[in-house]
């Protein structure tokens, strides 16, 4: 065994930065096998969710339900799961640093935090964004294979007869069908990175993951109980009403209640992300790591 | 090279590193020695930037670490070699270090090589051993070729053979004219491996000084005799300046070297046993320097002996 360390290196010949730091993030996302069965999870979960929802609705919708039918949301139901799976990869991305103490050895390694943060954080955007465009397309394209069938069942006597079958399966060509599927990888991505963000706010995994799914889910079911005039003043700014109008072609919501407009209410759902990815960054680059 | 000005760090209530201003230079092993608790890690941690310091600066080769164009090519540290993800492969960890400063990937496949990690590369550092830890720490430490190296405590849970390796590695890396700086609560690693010391204690400098200036200064010459005269040698040693203490059938002599002991024996006619040149262990003598500077406390029996024979080899 030698103990000098052979070669010499070659001089170098820039600084180290950015570009660097993104093949590290990469090499680390790509290296450990939990990320990895994690997103096989998150399109598990999403796909088998929106399939047999789908599935369901095609069997059977009652003719009231005809109205607001939206085989864009029905094909991508499983995005109310997969974001519960998704916002544990985008925590873990930054926690698991700091849980195996990893996070030393990389800031020895570059010193410069918002390097690391920054690079960091754009891998997983892109990780993000590619598992979740994966899931709304899939979904969607399934979805629409039972939506040439939708068995339209009434009730007579005790069982539900099938009075009509109606092909109610759209095309991306359709007005806001195209932006309502890319809207489903949207809403995934940026969930995602709310939990980033939350993560590098609370800088613990189980911590990070709570207060994910109680800003994303936890807050949704609230405004499920709260009084009508309550809910009218409320429920659009709450991250999951504001997100999840772009992920379909219809208002999600309260009939008579008032919702913001797609894209809005998507910005309103990405500020609350980049409100903690920003607040994330500033404590990541202050605290002694 | 590493310099500190008045470097202090706080946390919360406790004063962790209380103005501590040192250099060290390049081309031999500088020692970081002190009793557990008195700051040492603090301070490879401010050296870093992983902590920032609550007054005072510490620059390495002129600069603060975090404005080092290439920093793995300038410091290479080993804190703690359990700060990795155990579910990445050895390979994987050092190739996403080495990224980070654009070092070619083939650099990976040397260091593996170097510490001798090359047949468990592909295998997940969960199951390492803390020795193949330990040097799995010491290859991420060298992929950047650094001038300056860090080593908290590297012999912490190493075998005999490991040891001797790390004291081996870091003498090497210091011919080379690298600056190696290594910390350790045990004088007696630092005798076998150290050139220069920084002594601290409760964050402050308490020695700054060669190692054999601080053994001359901080050990006691002893001898033992065994005999079945116990008495009359005492008082012959007395006589000559020196002081014995009686235990049982031995002799412990200070203040005497052991040539005049073994002459006054001879000139008296008195036969010994044993006669035995021993060194009052630099632990003691360390452990005496750094007494006011212990940061707990633990009731140790009392008479413990803590005497060394003088050039028994440990490894």
């Amino acid at each position: 065994m030698t103990t000098t360390t052979a070669a010499a290196l070659p001089p170098a010949t820039r600084r180290s930065g950015l570009p660097g730091a993104l093949r590290s993030e990469w090499t680390k996302i790509r290296s450990v096998r939990s990320t990895v069965y994690t997103l096989a999870t998150t399109c598990v979960v999403t796909i088998g969710i929106s399939v047999l929802f789908a599935w369901g609705q095609s069997e059977s919708t009652s003719k009231q339900d005809l109205a607001d039918f939206d085989p864009v949301r029905m094909s991508m139901f499983g995005i109310v799961f997969g974001q519960l799976v998704i916002v544990v990869i985008g925590v873990m991305t930054l926690s698991s640093e700091y849980s195996t103490n990893m996070i030393r050895t990389s800031l020895s390694a570059m010193p410069r935090r918002g390097v690391v943060y920054s690079a960091k954080l754009l891998v997983f955007t892109a990780v993000a964004l590619v598992t979740g465009m994966f899931c709304s397309f899939t979904s969607y394209f399934i979805g629409q294979i039972f939506f040439r069938t939708v068995h339209i069942r009434e009730l007579q006597g005790n069982a539900r007869h099938v009075i009509a079958v109606r092909d109610l399966s759209t095309t991306l060509s359709t007005p806001h069908v195209l932006r309502a599927v890319i809207g489903g990888g949207l809403y995934l991505t940026v969930s995602a990175l709310l939990a980033f963000g939350l993560a590098a706010l609370l800088r613990h995994t189980a911590g990070a993951i709570t207060a994910s799914i109680g800003a994303l889910f936890v807050t949704f079911i609230m405004t499920q109980f709260l009084p009508h005039d309550w809910a009218a003043k409320v429920d659009k700014w709450v991250p999951f009403l504001a997100g999840s109008q772009i992920w379909g072609v219809r208002k999600l919501g309260g009939s008579d209640i008032p919702m913001l407009s797609p894209w809005t209410g998507f910005a309103m759902f990405a500020a609350y992300a980049a409100v903690a990815i920003a607040f994330g960054a500033v404590l990541f680059r202050r605290r002694d790591a | 090279m590493i310099e500190a000005d008045g470097l202090t760090k706080r946390y919360a209530d406790k004063l962790a590193v209380d103005h501590l201003s040192f250099t060290v230079t390049p081309g031999r092993v500088t020692g970081f020695l002190g009793p557990n608790g008195a700051g040492k890690s603090t301070t490879m941690r401010l050296i870093l930037g992983l902590d920032r310091p609550t007054a005072g600066s510490v620059t390495v080769n002129g600069r603060p670490f975090s404005a080092a164009d290439n920093p793995m090519r300038e410091v290479g540290a080993l804190l703690d070699a359990k700060a990795i993800h155990g579910g990445r492969s050895a390979y994987h960890h050092l190739l996403c270090l080495a990224q980070t400063n654009d070092l070619p990937a083939r650099r990976v496949g040397e260091v593996l090589e170097m510490v001798g990690l090359t047949e468990v590369a592909r295998k997940r550092s969960k199951g390492f051993s803390l020795g193949m830890g330990q040097r799995l720490g010491i290859a991420a430490a060298l992929l950047g070729d650094p001038k300056v190296l860090m080593f908290d405590e590297p012999v912490n849970g190493l075998d005999p053979e490991g040891i001797l390796w790390i004291r081996n590695l870091m003498k090497a890396l210091a011919a080379e004219g690298r600056t190696v700086f290594v910390s350790s609560h045990l004088m007696s690693e630092m005798q076998h491996t150290a050139d220069h010391l920084l002594v601290i204690g409760r964050g402050r400098l308490i020695a700054d000084c060669t190692v054999e200036e601080f053994i001359e200064q901080n050990s006691e010459q002893q001898v033992r005799v065994r005999t079945p005269d116990t008495a009359r040698m005492a008082e012959l040693v007395t006589a000559a300046g020196g002081r014995a203490t009686t235990d049982g059938p031995r002799l412990q002599i200070f203040r005497l070297p052991v040539e005049r002991v073994g002459d006054l024996a001879f000139e008296n006619n008195i036969r010994l046993h044993e006669l035995t040149a021993l060194q009052a262990s630099l632990e003691e003598a360390f452990m005496e320097l750094t007494k006011e500077a212990v940061e707990y406390h633990a009731a140790v029996p009392a008479g413990a002996p803590a005497i060394e024979e003088a050039g028994k080899v440990e490894s």
